[in-house]
């Protein structure tokens, strides 16, 4: 089945990727092309076949239910583009996006 | 031996060496410097090295004065030059992934495999290049250009660990970490003539590990020999409460296997030599024509079909005679549904990545790229720039297969094919085969820039993904060169049977000594 333009400006849109112009066409024959190899699996008869659920000998072991905190030599502000009094600062989510309107 | 030896000694040796007191953890560290330097390991070079300290590293080895004139135990991996691939976080230097996402970014955590090397002596010298975000065969892919082969700087490393398969192969440092996904340790170690090793799914801590694709990613280990990766991977692996999929089995002595013993057998006095202590490491011994006597190996048709390399087929059969000379029994066998891996595996990696490369939008840490016009613009203008075209393509391509009306076509399809593949490779154990054996890779290393198709791109992990669908160990031997290009076989066990894997391959190496590397 192949992959139409307006699916990669749909998925594009869902990923956040902001692709377009000419890259959207490439993308669009790429994608088909790379699904095409995709379609030898409609052959399998998988109908009742489980969907893999776990991959080693014995599963994961249970465990107890707490949570370990993160062993940090550093503070989150130390990596995070913007922040403040703790919380991580971002633009606003206009309303109206092509208005100019910026946050923080 | 000498510090002077540096390139030609091992793991096992240099630890061996600074436990003893012969040499110094700040002369093996000023050895891999020397070395890196004199091959060229920059980014105007062979790029093997994203981010380096020398002075932070020597500082470290430095640190280690008082442990060793204290007397106290060094660890087995006693002033033992390590580099890791740049997608495990690391304390000190960056964490980039190959990626501008991820430029200058500096990780407030370490990785598990990372802590425990450091515990046992070891001391980081570098993170090394790799496609980004471990999305590729070749480390073109990286964001700050391709590494090149040592053996041919023409040629591509293979990847996505090419830089850490480089860097060992250079003979920068005797062992690396890399990851792996669908082949990226295995892959680069055949191009580059090393052993690469991708442990079972659950047997080292993924903690610390940039995501990809969590079903699939592992840490793994290179190294210039077997005992090399059998001793880095035993310092590594065992369970980590802070990897929820971390599995508690017992970690055995994987050295031990170099004695050509079932593992049963292997729990004798000579493990605590081998392990720990200030005693020197002994090397392996010799293998005999019983050092494989019971042991069944498998050779799969499907990874040996008619229009494989004439060239690799043989130096796959020189091996089996090798195994077989050893006193193992060979076996034809079949995983059928081995051909379906690269549609199932190019289904599921990136649809989990198209998950786990969401984190990545500009708010908590990275690059932010904001045009002033909003929330989702600033999610859309980082992304835009800080993902490369495969990252990209990858991301479409997992976000499309888990769309509204194709989750179940391919998604579920591709979950349900994998059990089937493996099932194939249950039912090959419980057959009495006890290992796997195949080629790594369809070729041996290809020019840079020679593959521009991404689907004949994936089709390098032909050999390799299916070990990563059905969450079994496998690792890469080098088994000899064509037109000087090595050339990698591939073994595979049963779940947590490590210990059988690097049995056949300590063999393996012995049995071809210096044919390996012909």
């Amino acid at each position: 089945m192949p992959v139409t333009r307006q699916d990669v400006l749909h998925i594009s849109e869902l990923a956040r990727l902001g692709v377009e112009g000419a890259r959207a066409d490439e993308l669009t024959k790429e994608l088909t092309a790379i699904l095409s190899h995709m379609e030898v699996l409609s052959q399998v008869d998988t109908a009742t076949v489980p969907t893999t659920a776990e991959l080693g000998a014995g599963g994961t072991p249970l465990r107890p239910d707490v949570g370990v905190p993160p062993l940090m030599s550093g503070t989150l502000g130390s990596i995070a583009p913007a922040m403040r009094d703790g919380f991580f600062i971002v633009p606003r989510l206009a309303s109206h996006e092509d208005s100019g309107e910026s946050g923080a | 031996m000498s510090v002077n030896d540096y390139t030609r000694l091992g793991a096992a040796q240099i630890a061996s060496s600074v436990r003893a007191g012969e040499a110094s953890p700040a002369d093996m560290i000023g050895a891999s410097f020397k070395r890196a330097a004199e091959i060229g390991a920059g980014p105007d070079e062979l790029n093997i090295f994203l981010h380096s300290d020398e002075k932070a590293s020597i500082e470290e080895a430095e640190q280690m004065r008082p442990r060793i004139q204290n007397a106290t135990d060094l660890g087995v991996l006693a002033g033992v030059p390590v580099a890791i691939k740049d997608n495990i976080a690391s304390l000190g230097l960056p964490t980039t992934c190959g990626s501008k996402v991820l430029r200058g970014y500096v990780s407030p955590f370490e990785a598990t495999a990372i802590a425990r090397l450091r515990a046992n002596g070891a001391i980081i010298v570098a993170k090394t290049n790799m496609d980004e975000f471990a999305m590729g065969s070749s480390t073109e892919n990286s964001a700050f250009g391709p590494t090149r082969n040592p053996l041919d700087v023409r040629r591509v490393p293979g990847g996505s660990s090419g830089g850490s398969a480089a860097a060992v192969a250079a003979g920068i440092t005797p062992i690396a970490l890399g990851s792996e996904t669908g082949g990226s340790v295995r892959q680069p170690a055949a191009f580059c003539g090393v052993v690469g090793v991708k442990p079972t799914y659950g047997r080292v801590s993924r903690y610390g590990l940039v995501a990809f694709a969590s079903s699939l990613d592992q840490i793994g280990v290179l190294g210039r020999t077997v005992d090399d990766a059998a001793l880095a991977l035993e310092t590594i692996a065992g369970f980590d409460a802070m990897d929820s999929t971390s599995s508690d089995a017992d970690v055995p002595i994987y050295r031990l296997a170099s004695l050509g013993k079932p593992a049963p057998e292997a729990r004798n006095p000579d493990a605590q030599a081998m392990r720990i202590g200030r005693s020197p490491i002994p090397p392996p011994p010799l293998p005999g024509p019983t050092t494989l006597e019971g042991v069944v190996i498998g050779r799969p048709k499907e990874y040996f079909p008619e229009s494989l390399d004439p060239d690799i087929r043989h130096r796959c059969d020189r091996a089996l005679d090798r195994l077989r000379s050893m006193g193992a029994t060979v076996r034809d066998i079949s995983l059928p549904r081995s051909p379906l891996a690269i549609p199932v595996y190019y289904i599921l990696a990136p649809a989990e990545a198209s998950s786990n490369l969401a984190r990545f939008d500009g708010v908590r840490y990275g690059l932010r790229v904001d045009p002033g016009k909003g929330l989702k613009a600033m999610y859309e203008a980082t992304r835009s720039e800080g993902f490369g075209p495969e990252v990209t393509r990858r991301i479409l391509l997992g976000t499309y297969v888990l769309s509204a009306g194709y989750y179940d076509a391919y998604y579920k399809k591709a979950q349900a094919v994998r059990t089937l593949i493996a099932d194939d490779f249950r039912a090959v154990f419980a057959s009495g085969v006890h290992a796997i054996f195949t080629p790594t890779t369809p070729t041996t290393a290809f020019p840079i820039g020679a593959i521009s198709d991404p689907y004949e791109m994936y089709l390098n992990d032909i050999f390799t993904v299916t070990a990563n669908l059905a969450g079994v160990p496998a690792m890469s031997v080098p088994i000899g060169r064509i037109r000087r290009l090595p050339v990698g076989g591939q073994i595979i066990t049963a779940h947590f049977d490590e210990y059988a894997m690097f049995r056949v391959a300590y063999a393996l190496e012995a049995g071809l000594g210096a044919e390996a590397h012909q």
